[in-house]
């Protein structure tokens, strides 16, 4: 009943099987299966409208399946209270948009709606929660601000609050560096590595940058035309070949020399067609 | 999981959270039970309940036959008084008043309902069709079936529930979409609206002007036959609204926002524009349309609270002020003559909501 079903030891696993996920007549995916490595990062690529963020939708119950089904921890969760889910997987959309003049307090404490009842609006639980998201996002002396007055990256990081407040062992997120400039790219991915190290919270999240998702995933699923097209370690997957498969882009993979991930370097068929190794790129 | 790392800046923060947090509410925790309390929504709302108090026992004072302020609280405490007084205050004057801070308490709820379950400040009862129903069936009752006023009443209320009905499955698709709904809203009163035009073109000038008077909202001659079937209706409506009202902090996050908090977003909205219609049309139903309340009250409540969100409470008792002081206003202006109370609750509560709003943008919050 209390936050303490909801800890990080509690064996939770996010299982999408067969799934078919359509909006009206369009069908997006086509009978997918994926499974959700339990206290893992895991990141999802792929070009524009391939369905990854019609996957996680469908994974965070927030889109019904056609045909399949997503389980957590074994149930059905169609099937399971919805209150009951959302005290073991958060999800933040894409874009989220607060009240205008809502301040950031306020928000991040509108996380803690399913562990809170008619009689017991603000235990003390909720209240250290909603604390420990802020410190935790670096949020905290932006408590009492309105949201819309704070940068792009200062609103994703209490979003994410928001989200954190509300205390689930799997987080879901769809898309949160999109319109975030390089450096608050990765300030945010790095915060999301840190929730995955240290409560070892499984992390789910749709990116864009094929590099920046090499950097941080333990686990990458690669998606094009509504199916999976590879799946596994950054290192293992992404290779020139999957990169031409899933993008339909020429590129180079090198070891990035920071973190010795693959990095890859895009040949395109633009001013770099004279440049070594852009040989065999071109249209 | 390692928490403990984490609770040493916490505890840090919550010395210093004290004084960052902007007007942070109170936590309240008995036993198993806790809420918080947002000790300036409470002052305000005490202070409007006072206010609407005394406008109700004002303008129950005021009138051709004046009765001094303290004979009418004694009345009103049972304490006896002389008969003709007790007629004046108990038969003519006090159910009319009391129907007026009933329907706009009604009104201020349910215009705080529907502007924070549809997420924009311009939403009101009306998009769900309600005083357009209302309208359509009292002008029919009126021109049509000259029918008393009690019959206008009923013919009201059966008109703007079925509107709602109507408007409600016509938005419905695969849940309810804000956006969708307003639409439907407009063109549905649209209609409505036509009805109503067509119906006054055709009425004889006796009938066409007790229609007008009923299309503008009016307290004139209301009884304790109205404020019963009032009283009983907020009193089951009220309490559903301020239940289903939490679901709102998380609807206003948007639906998927609302759905990943846990929230059933079909169900909560449906007891939520149920319980706003409902309260909109029992108060349409009872003194017709009463321009601007729904849509003022809300936005004045937020701006005496001072937070984005105020609760339902404040806002419905904004609501009664205004209507209760714009009635007293109606009668006493042009004494003895006596306008509509629509004429004059547009007339307070829209120069009030712009001044709230040049203050506001001057020091620069809660535009």
């Amino acid at each position: 009943m209390s936050a303490r079903d909801a800890g990080g030891r509690h064996p939770a696993r996010l299982v999408g099987e067969r799934l078919r996920l359509a909006y009206d007549d369009r069908v997006v995916v086509e009978d997918l299966s994926v499974a959700i490595p339990t206290g893992r990062l895991s990141v999802i690529v792929g070009p524009n409208a391939c369905g990854k963020s019609t996957l996680l939708r469908a994974l965070a119950r927030l889109l019904a399946p056609r045909h399949g089904a997503v389980l957590l921890d074994g149930d059905e969760i169609r099937r399971l209270p919805t209150r009951e889910v959302a005290r073991r997987l958060g999800m933040l959309p894409q874009q989220p948009v607060a009240p205008d003049g809502i301040v950031v307090a306020d928000l991040v404490a509108r996380g803690r709606h399913p562990h809170q009842r008619w009689f017991r609006q603000w235990s003390t639980a909720d209240a250290r929660a909603v604390e420990r998201a802020l410190v935790v996002t670096g949020t905290a002396d932006l408590a009492d601000r309105p949201v819309d007055e704070l940068s792009g990256g200062q609103r994703q990081r209490v979003w994410i609050a928001m989200a954190l407040a509300q205390d689930t062992p799997i987080l879901l997120l769809d898309e949160p560096t999109t319109f975030l400039d390089l450096a608050h790219q990765v300030d945010v991915l790095d915060l999301l590595r840190e929730l995955n190290v240290r409560d070892g919270r499984t992390i789910v999240c749709v990116l864009h940058d094929l590099n920046l998702a090499c950097r941080y995933a333990d686990h990458l699923v690669a998606m094009r035309a509504g199916a999976v097209v590879a799946e596994g370690r950054p290192g293992d997957v992404v290779t020139e070949a999957t990169v031409e498969h899933v993008f339909g882009l020429a590129a180079k993979v090198v070891t990035d020399p920071v973190a010795g991930t693959p990095m890859v370097v895009p040949i395109g068929r633009g001013p770099g067609a004279g440049a070594p190794g852009a040989q065999e790129g071109g249209s | 999981m390692s928490t403990a790392t984490l609770d040493a800046p916490a505890a840090g923060l919550r010395a210093r959270g004290r004084a960052l947090v902007h007007r942070p509410p109170v936590a309240v925790r008995v036993g198993p039970c806790s809420t918080r309390l947002d000790v300036r929504a409470a002052v305000v709302s005490t202070v409007l309940a006072a206010v609407t108090v005394f406008g109700l026992a004002w303008s129950v004072s005021v009138g051709d036959y004046p009765i001094p302020l303290g004979d009418v609280f004694r009345q009103l405490a049972g304490l006896g008084g002389d008969t003709a007084t007790a007629f004046v205050v108990e038969t003519l004057r006090l159910p009319r008043a009391l129907t007026g801070v009933l329907v706009g308490a009604a009104f201020g709820v349910s215009g705080q309902i529907f502007q924070r379950m549809v997420r924009n400040p311009l939403a009101s009862p009306d998009i769900l069709g309600v005083s357009s129903g209302a309208a359509a069936a009292a002008v029919f009752a009126v021109v049509v079936v000259s029918a008393s006023s009690a019959t206008v009443t009923r013919f009201a209320l059966a008109g703007s529930l079925l509107t709602v009905v109507v408007i409600y499955l016509l938005a419905i698709r695969q849940g309810l979409s804000s956006y969708r709904l307003v639409l439907v809203g407009i063109g549905i009163t649209a209609m409505l609206d036509a009805v109503v035009a067509y119906l006054l073109t055709r009425a004889e000038i006796y009938d066409a002007q007790r229609a007008t008077l009923w299309l503008t909202g009016s307290l004139n001659g209301r009884s304790w036959e109205y404020v019963r079937p009032l009283c009983l209706a907020l009193a089951v409506l009220v309490p559903v609204a301020i239940a289903a009202s939490r679901s709102l902090r998380a609807l206003e996050l948007g639906d998927d926002c609302a759905r990943a908090l846990g929230v059933g977003v079909a169900r909560a909205k449906l007891a939520l524009s149920l319980a706003g219609a409902g309260l909109a049309a029992v108060a349409t139903a009872a003194a017709g349309p009463v321009g601007f309340v729904a849509l003022v009250a809300p936005q004045i409540a937020r701006r005496l609270v001072g937070t984005r969100a105020p609760g339902l409470v404040p806002a419905g008792l904004v609501g009664a002020a205004i209507v209760v002081y714009a009635d007293l206003a109606a009668r006493r202006l042009f004494a003895p003559t006596e306008l509509p109370v629509g004429v004059l609750t547009a007339m307070i509560g829209a120069p009030y909501l712009l001044w709230l709003l040049a203050r506001a943008n001057r020091i620069g919050v809660g535009g």
